[in-house]
């Protein structure tokens, strides 16, 4: 255990911070691919689970790509595009993107689909148009659940991104990459507890979130759960 | 393809490389979220501090924790039993939520009948709930097996051999095929894994080999439930 404290020493210690090694620096580039890689993916994600969960089209198919996805191995992904693309930024953030999309199509399509069916038909019968049934009924009502896609999307691209520097992506990878390779264990391990660190972050910032954006008129009526059977019980009818 | 005939011995060799580590956690991991995910479906306060803490352990990035649990435990850091810990860890905490969800799915009046059958509490837990439950524990082995064995190449950075080390060396000596050949078999061998899980579950789980679409089924019901009541 006496290793951890020397990585947690690692981690406070002065000297590390500053300049192009400095810990802030590799923060800030761990939270950048990171980020890009989020927005990229959300882009492409968000409109089409939208799409998914509005129409109930390509259901399937996306269950089924998201399945296949997962099995794909980000680092062989990002090694494939790093040889094709050459070293740098671009390899790691595609195979993030592809590795976030997934979580965030489901969130999309699964907020979509959660919406009560009676919730939507009414919208439809005070005469909404099916944009102002998505724009104001289906978006706002899923967004709790789009967050929940966004919080595990983000969990998993924080945490994969230490990977970006093993193809020269820099991130927080460096500090447990070259640590390796010079038999530093303290540095390697600083690096993982600041990995460890930026993830529960972001899982705590995003709870936070899907807390936040319940709609109003949800959450006021959240105590009285809405009643959908009678109060007897089914054997006395039955 | 000829650089896969030229090492189709180095290839089954790290797919049975990969095998050994990965093959533990997803054994392990189920049999262990068990009485954990019991646990966690018994009683109100230790359903929230549970899972809680499978989402927080399932929150801490691979890469770090395979360099965390060898000081822990005090092995060398290329020891694979440190992926094998490690991914133990992941699975309970994914397979800790399916268990509880799968218990709570449970009919409560399917519980009450089997206590008025004179089921025991133990008896009741193993033939009527564990098997009523199987169909979400099912789900959930399958997503830990997927992520388990792709998790496994993340390995090959630390110098870890699996079929990620087809990925490292196909890098440091640009052998494109190489990484091609990692990347498919990896997923070639989750499909396999996935669909023996599936014949499992149809085998172990007979009353779920009828054919019938889960989304149209909960709903329906849920209309019958309404009608009913």
């Amino acid at each position: 255990m006496n290793i951890f404290f020397e990585g947690l020493a690692w981690v406070f210690d002065p000297a590390h911070y500053g300049g192009v090694d400095g810990i802030d620096t590799r923060i800030l580039e761990h939270l950048r691919i990171s980020l890009i890689s989020l927005l990229i993916a959300a882009v492409i994600a968000v409109p089409l689970g939208y799409f998914i969960g509005h129409t109930g089209r390509g259901r399937t198919l996306a269950v089924a790509v998201s399945g296949g996805v997962r099995a794909l191995p980000t680092l062989g992904l990002t090694i494939i595009l790093a040889l094709t693309l050459g070293i740098g930024l671009e390899a790691p953030i595609i195979a993030f993107v592809v590795l976030a999309i997934p979580s965030i199509l489901a969130g999309a399509y699964a907020g979509f689909e959660a919406v009560d069916r009676r919730t939507i038909d009414a919208a439809r019968a005070v005469g909404m148009t099916e944009w102002q049934i998505a724009g104001k009924v289906e978006i706002p009502l899923g967004l709790p659940l789009l967050m929940g896609g966004l919080r595990s999307a983000s969990l998993q691209v924080i945490a994969t991104a230490t990977l970006a520097d093993y193809v020269g992506g820099g991130g927080l990878g460096h500090f447990i990459f070259l640590g390796l390779q010079t038999n530093d264990y303290p540095q390697m391990l600083a690096g993982s507890i600041i990995v460890v660190a930026l993830a529960l972050l972001s899982e705590a910032i995003f709870s936070v979130l899907e807390r936040l954006v319940v709609p109003a008129g949800v959450k006021s009526r959240a105590p009285t759960t809405v009643r959908t059977k009678s109060s007897r019980s089914r054997a006395v009818v039955g | 393809m000829k650089w896969i005939s030229n090492n189709l011995e180095l290839i089954g060799q790290l797919s049975l490389d990969h095998l050994a580590i990965a093959l533990p956690p997803i054994l392990l991991s189920f049999i262990l979220s068990i009485p954990i995910g019991w646990l966690a479906n018994r009683f109100a306060w230790s359903r929230g501090v549970l899972l809680t803490l499978s989402s927080l352990l399932y929150a801490i990035p691979s890469l770090p924790l395979f360099i965390v649990i060898p000081v822990v435990i005090g092995t060398g850091l290329r020891d694979p039993i440190n992926m094998t810990i490690a991914l133990t860890l992941y699975g309970i905490a994914l397979m800790v939520r399916s268990t509880a969800d799968g218990l709570a799915s449970v009919d409560g009046d399917v519980i009450q009948s089997a206590t008025a059958m004179g089921y025991s509490t133990w008896t009741r837990f193993w033939r009527v709930e564990l098997p009523l439950a199987g169909p979400v524990l099912l789900a959930g082995v399958r997503v830990v097996s997927v992520s388990t064995i792709s998790l496994t190449t993340v390995g090959a950075v630390l110098g870890i051999s699996s079929l990620g080390s087809l990925f490292t060396d196909g890098f440091q000596r640009s052998i494109t095929a190489e990484i091609y050949t990692g990347i498919v078999v990896t997923i070639v061998l989750a499909l396999i894994f996935d669909l023996v899980i599936v014949q499992l579950g149809r085998l172990l789980m007979p009353w779920t080999r009828a054919p019938r679409k889960t989304r149209d089924d909960s709903r329906g019901r849920l209309a019958e439930r309404e009608v009913t009541a």
